[in-house]
This record gives C-alpha cells, sequence and structure tokens, in this order.
C-alpha cells in the first residue's frame, strides 16, 4: 500500500476540480471514487475496517442469514423461508421478550431514580471525588456471575442474611431467591454504574448561574428542577437510559442464578435454541428481531443526541 | 425618586476567616441607578449575591422598602438579577426564556407570548427572534434577551453583575446608553456593579466605589470625578499625577521630595498628604498664556489615545503626564511648558 504523501493529495484535489472538459458521468465517478479512496483517511482506517467487516459484520450478516433457513438446518445454502419467525409468534417466545422488554424497562426506570440523586451528588457535592469513583467502578472488575452468587449466598435460606436473624434474634426470614423482584434487585445492582455515570456527567452538564437564575425569577425547587435541571441533564439521562435497557435487554445471569428462571428472558430462549434444542435458525430468528429491536431504539435515540457535544463539554 | 427602597445596615459577610465586606451601610432610593465599582476582590459580587438572596449576611440588615430581607430567599424576593455569564437557557427559545418568569406564575400561554414580543420590540429584536434558538443569537442580542427576561420579571430592582464585561468595546458603548435609557423609560431601580468607572460614569445617578470589602465613596459621577475621597479613587478612574506635598503657606505647597512648589488648592483644610492633578486638567502653555504655576519641561514620550493624545513630560527629577486633544504641535524630544490652575488639584490626607 503506498502512502500517499500531500503532494499526491494535492494532486487529487486538482484532479478532481480542474478538468476543463466534462468527460461523461461514468467517468467522474470513478475518478471521484478513486479520490476518495486516495484519502488518507480512508487509508488509514482500512485495517480496522477489515476487522470490524470480518468480525463484527461477518458474523452479524451470518446470523441474519441462518435466521431465514428452514429450521434445525446447519448449512446456509438451503432455499429461503420465514418459518422461524412464524415458530416465534405461534410457540410462546413472545412472552420472553415481554418479559425482557419489561424487566429492561422496570430496571431503568428504578435505576433513574436511584441514581439521580447520587449522580446530583457525585458530580455537585463531591465534585467527582476519585475515591467515591473508584468504589462505585471496583465491583465491575469483578465477574458479574461472582456478584450474583454473592447475592445468592447472602439471601438464601440458611444464607448470611438468613442465618445470622435467626442465630442472633431467632427471625425466620421468608423465602427471598427464586422470584421477580429480586431478579430486577440483580438487574439494578449490575446494571447501576452504567446509568449512574452517563446521569452525573449529564448533571455536572447543567450550569450553576441556570440554577441560580431561575431560582432568582421566583421558581420552586421542583419548578428549578422540571424546568432547568431535567432538560440540560437530559442528554446523559437519555445515555444511561438506553445504556441500562439495552444491557438488560440482553442479559441473562440475573434471572438464571438470582431468578432461578421464574421468568425466562429472552437471551435465555436464544442460548437454549443454539446448544441444548440445536435448532440454530431458530436462535438467529430470535437474535435478529433482538438486535432489530435494540438498533431501532438506539439509532433513534442517538439521532436526537449530539454525542460529541455532551462529551467536549467539561 | 425620593422613597428608599433599599438599605443596607452595618452588613458584613466573612467567609471562614476571610472577611468578603465589612461596615457596609448603603441606602439607594427608588428609581434610582445606583452602580458599584471595585477592582476584582473588592467584595462587589458578594455584595449583589446577599442583595439578591444567593447568601445570607454575616451580620448586619438588608432592608427593602423598610423590610428586613435577610432571611427571604432568592424565588421570593422581588428582584432579579442579570447574571455576569447571562444564564440564559440554552434548551428553551428566546420566546420561552423571556417568558420564564411568567410560566412560572402560571400566566396564559397567550398572555406571555403578548408580553414577550413586547419585550423583544422594548429591545430593538423584531419578533422573528421569538422563535430563535439562543445559541443562534450574537453577544449583543443575548444581553438584550437576558434583559427582556429580568424585566418579564417585572422586579423591584434589577441587578446586573458586569453583564457587559465579555462584549467589544462599541457594542458596550451602545448597550450602556441603551439601559440607561431603558432604566429611565421604565423607571425601575437598577443596581449595577462594574470594575470600569467609565462604564459606571455613563450610565449612573449614584456611584459607590468599593475597595476590600468596604466602601470608600458614595457620590455622583460628578463628585467622584472632581472630588474623590483618596488616591485610590482618584487613580481607579485612569492615570493621575500624584505629588506628595506639606503646606508651605495658604496658596502654597511643597513638594518633599523634589521641593517643587505648586498652587494650594482653595480652602483645602489638609496641610500635608497628595496633591492629585488629572493628566486633562494640565494644559500645555504658549508663550503669552499663564496658570497658577508653570514649569518648563521635555517631552519624554507621546501617547496618541484616538482623539486625544497623551504627552510624558520630564520636568526636573519629576515625569507628569499632560493628556490634551489630538493635533498639538509638540513632539518627543520638544521644550513645552506647562502649568494647572489652583482649582484644577484635589489635595488630600492620606
Amino acid at each position: 500500500m503506498n502512502a500517499p504523501g500531500p503532494s499526491s493529495l494535492t494532486q487529487a484535489r486538482i484532479d478532481d476540480t480542474g478538468d476543463a472538459g466534462t468527460p461523461p458521468a461514468r467517468e467522474r465517478g470513478l475518478k471521484a471514487l478513486s479520490t476518495w479512496a486516495r484519502q488518507p483517511g480512508f487509508l488509514l482506517s482500512l485495517p480496522a475496517l477489515a476487522v470490524f467487516i470480518a468480525g463484527f459484520i461477518g458474523p452479524l450478516a451470518l446470523v441474519v442469514l441462518y435466521s431465514v433457513m428452514p429450521a434445525r438446518s446447519f448449512g446456509v445454502d438451503n432455499l429461503p423461508t420465514l418459518e422461524n419467525f412464524v415458530t416465534i409468534f405461534q410457540d410462546s417466545y413472545y412472552l420472553s421478550f415481554a418479559w425482557s422488554i419489561g424487566l429492561a424497562l422496570a430496571t431503568t426506570v428504578i435505576l433513574m431514580l436511584i441514581c439521580w440523586p447520587v449522580a446530583y451528588g457525585l458530580s455537585r457535592v463531591f465534585r467527582r471525588s476519585m475515591i467515591l469513583t473508584l468504589l462505585l467502578v471496583l465491583p465491575l472488575f469483578v465477574s458479574e456471575n461472582v456478584r450474583l452468587f454473592g447475592w445468592v449466598l447472602t439471601l438464601l435460606n440458611h444464607g448470611i442474611l438468613d442465618g445470622s436473624l435467626r442465630t442472633l434474634f431467632g427471625w425466620e426470614v421468608p423465602e427471598l431467591l427464586y422470584n421477580v423482584p429480586v431478579t430486577i434487585l440483580g438487574m439494578v445492582y449490575v446494571y447501576l454504574p452504567f446509568m449512574l455515570f452517563p446521569m452525573a456527567l449529564g448533571v455536572s452538564m447543567i450550569p450553576e448561574s441556570c440554577r441560580e437564575a431561575a431560582f432568582d425569577m421566583g421558581a420552586t425547587r421542583s419548578q428549578v428542577f422540571r424546568e432547568v435541571e431535567i432538560p440540560l441533564a437530559m442528554p446523559g439521562i437519555l445515555i444511561g437510559a438506553l445504556l441500562t435497557f439495552v444491557l438488560v435487554l440482553g442479559s441473562i445471569s440475573e434471572a438464571k442464578i438470582l431468578g432461578g428462571q421464574s421468568v425466562i428472558m429472552i437471551a435465555h430462549d436464544i442460548e437454549t435454541a443454539f446448544t441444548y434444542a440445536q435448532n440454530w435458525p431458530l436462535g438467529s430468528a430470535l437474535s435478529t428481531l433482538l438486535i432489530l429491536l435494540t438498533g431501532v431504539l438506539v439509532i433513534g435515540l442517538l439521532s436526537k443526541l449530539n454525542l460529541d457535544k455532551l462529551l467536549s463539554r467539561k | 425618586m425620593s422613597e428608599t427602597i433599599l438599605e443596607l445596615k452595618g452588613v458584613e459577610k466573612y467567609f471562614g476567616d476571610f472577611v468578603a465586606v465589612e461596615r457596609i451601610n448603603l441606602s439607594v432610593k427608588d428609581g434610582e441607578f445606583f452602580t458599584l465599582v471595585g477592582p476584582s476582590g473588592s467584595g462587589k459580587t458578594t455584595m449583589i449575591r446577599m442583595l439578591v438572596g444567593m447568601d445570607k449576611p454575616s451580620r448586619g440588615d438588608i432592608l427593602m422598602s423598610g423590610e428586613r430581607v435577610n432571611d427571604v430567599p432568592a424565588n421570593r424576593r422581588p428582584t432579579c438579577m442579570v447574571f455576569q455569564s447571562l444564564a440564559l437557557f440554552p434548551h428553551k427559545s428566546v420566546g420561552e426564556n423571556i417568558e420564564f418568569p411568567l410560566k412560572l406564575r402560571g400566566e396564559a400561554k397567550h398572555n406571555r407570548k403578548t408580553r414577550a414580543i413586547e419585550l423583544l420590540e422594548q429591545l430593538h429584536l423584531s419578533e422573528s427572534y421569538y422563535s430563535k434558538k439562543v445559541s443562534e443569537c450574537s453577544g449583543g442580542e443575548r444581553q438584550r434577551v437576558a434583559l427582556a427576561r429580568a424585566l418579564a420579571f417585572d422586579p423591584q430592582i434589577l441587578f446586573f453583575d458586569e453583564p457587559l464585561s465579555a462584549l467589544d468595546y462599541r457594542l458596550r458603548k451602545t448597550l450602556e446608553k441603551e439601559l440607561k435609557d431603558i432604566q429611565r423609560r421604565t423607571g425601575k431601580t437598577f443596581v449595577y456593579i462594574t470594575h470600569s468607572l467609565e462604564e459606571a460614569m455613563v450610565m449612573s445617578d449614584r456611584i459607590a466605589i468599593m475597595r476590600k470589602g468596604r466602601i470608600v465613596q458614595v457620590g455622583t459621577p460628578d463628585e467622584i470625578y472632581n472630588n474623590p475621597a483618596n488616591g485610590f479613587v482618584a487613580q481607579f478612574m485612569g492615570e493621575v499625577n500624584e505629588f506628595r506635598v506639606s503646606r508651605k503657606d495658604s496658596q502654597w505647597l511643597e513638594d518633599t521630595e523634589t521641593g517643587a512648589q505648586y498652587p494650594a488648592p482653595p480652602d483645602s483644610p489638609v496641610d500635608e498628604g497628595v496633591l492629585i492633578v488629572r493628566p486633562e486638567r494640565i494644559r500645555l502653555l504658549s508663550a503669552d498664556e499663564k496658570a497658577d504655576s508653570t514649569f518648563e519641561g521635555v517631552v519624554e514620550h507621546q501617547y496618541v489615545l484616538g482623539s486625544r493624545v497623551q504627552y510624558q513630560v520630564r520636568v526636573k527629577e519629576r515625569a507628569l503626564l499632560v493628556e490634551t486633544m489630538i493635533g498639538q504641535p509638540f513632539g518627543v524630544g520638544d521644550s513645552v511648558s506647562l502649568g494647572w490652575d489652583a482649582d484644577q488639584s484635589v489635595l488630600m490626607s492620606e
């Protein structure tokens, strides 16, 4: 690959604009394409682009391709069919989708409520104290499953909580594990940082003077919150919500380990289809639907946000 | 224009051991344009924060229309401030910004819009600005929007925290005059903070000069210019010639460093102190002109200030600053005679 120096770049620009005669459209198109392809930015991005295509776009395309193959086939050389998607809606798979979406919504809402005051404190009272941030980030260095089993040991019948209360006070603690609330607890616990930090960034974007100005013009505490703080912190809130929603949508361990499969998440169905059921096309169809759902959400939200602006401030 | 709307009695503010302002006694009359001037660190921002209710005084009382408001928070005071940063809401349009105080009061949408457009007009912004984003407005337009928003609040006292300091010279001059004009038309009390005495002079009915947390002098622009209370006030206005002097007799003062003699300002009770002569009060004299004191000197430097010109003239051991209209027939190295009349100088004990 010949790295173009400044001279060849200049040359390309002259080629592009300096043509006196007007060659046929096709020729001009090719010329523009070759000019574009010779830009250093494009050439420098080629290696990364190759890795991206081979490692990300490729498998994704394969999944989509498998999703239109006949059930229980292991090749991609069959005639395409939509039978897997029909199966999804005829069998009870929509239930798993519903649970995943429902739990993702619940977790996101709960996290919003929990994280606002914490984010507020983190960015305003403690001024992004290193120690506090570290304490909040540290759990991320431990595997999610290990942390969830920690909760299991704590909440288990005759576990740390139950055992301690029984021994010390003789209190009987009812079964805490293997239900929906404890599943949500696990999700809230695991995904808290993903809501907290974007939100703290959002809160730190509210100029103090705007808050004071609103107050000065007679706003009550709740009016400042509604009219100034929430809208100005909105980019951070949305990013946090998006992250947690998408992560919970694809999560599997919380429902398995803490929930004891009292609810089946969609990720669990996908895993079963690929492994136990040996039905790759069905698993692919489920994955494709999930990816579509997530993609629409992410693209829809991100198109309304200016990430560059958010991250370049302060 | 007679009733006292704002009164400070022995107001002090400490931050830990640091004394931000102390022993402030002040009263502002209804309908007055009052300006607090001081260099940075003089405590003027602390003052205005206490006046709008964002900080509480550590001691003393703040009275508005005769009522003590020390413990009344900012959102329940009939005052409004235009911030240095303007604090316009970036997520709201120009119209929504102006309507904000009305919206808080639950005013109907239709009335709010009518009022907002009225205010836009009053501030020389066309109706099309109503739906513009704040980010689409220039610096001067933002100033006007911020002022419109404050006027929409309809405060009894309007405070300004150096809102013009970020603007370029010409725009600042225009807005200074506009602000004065609006104040006169609305009849509202304006309390303005700035570090520029020049800006204060243009707009104010009265000026209070602050230094290190205390008020040094309160007076009309005229009084402050002609009778500065001390050297600090005199210098604050711009460069001055200062001579350390002691009295020789009722007519003459003697320079304690050079022994030169200067005419004493009439009726001054001071016997020893600093004589201050402004550069524009010293005249370059032609052969047939006379002044109460006359000196011979040589022009050392010449600085053109636009319509005026400033000379640094060496008179024996001293370098004097002389400012005059541009177009004088003198240049660097020329010999000149200069002088001033006794009543053009100020003598103060320091």
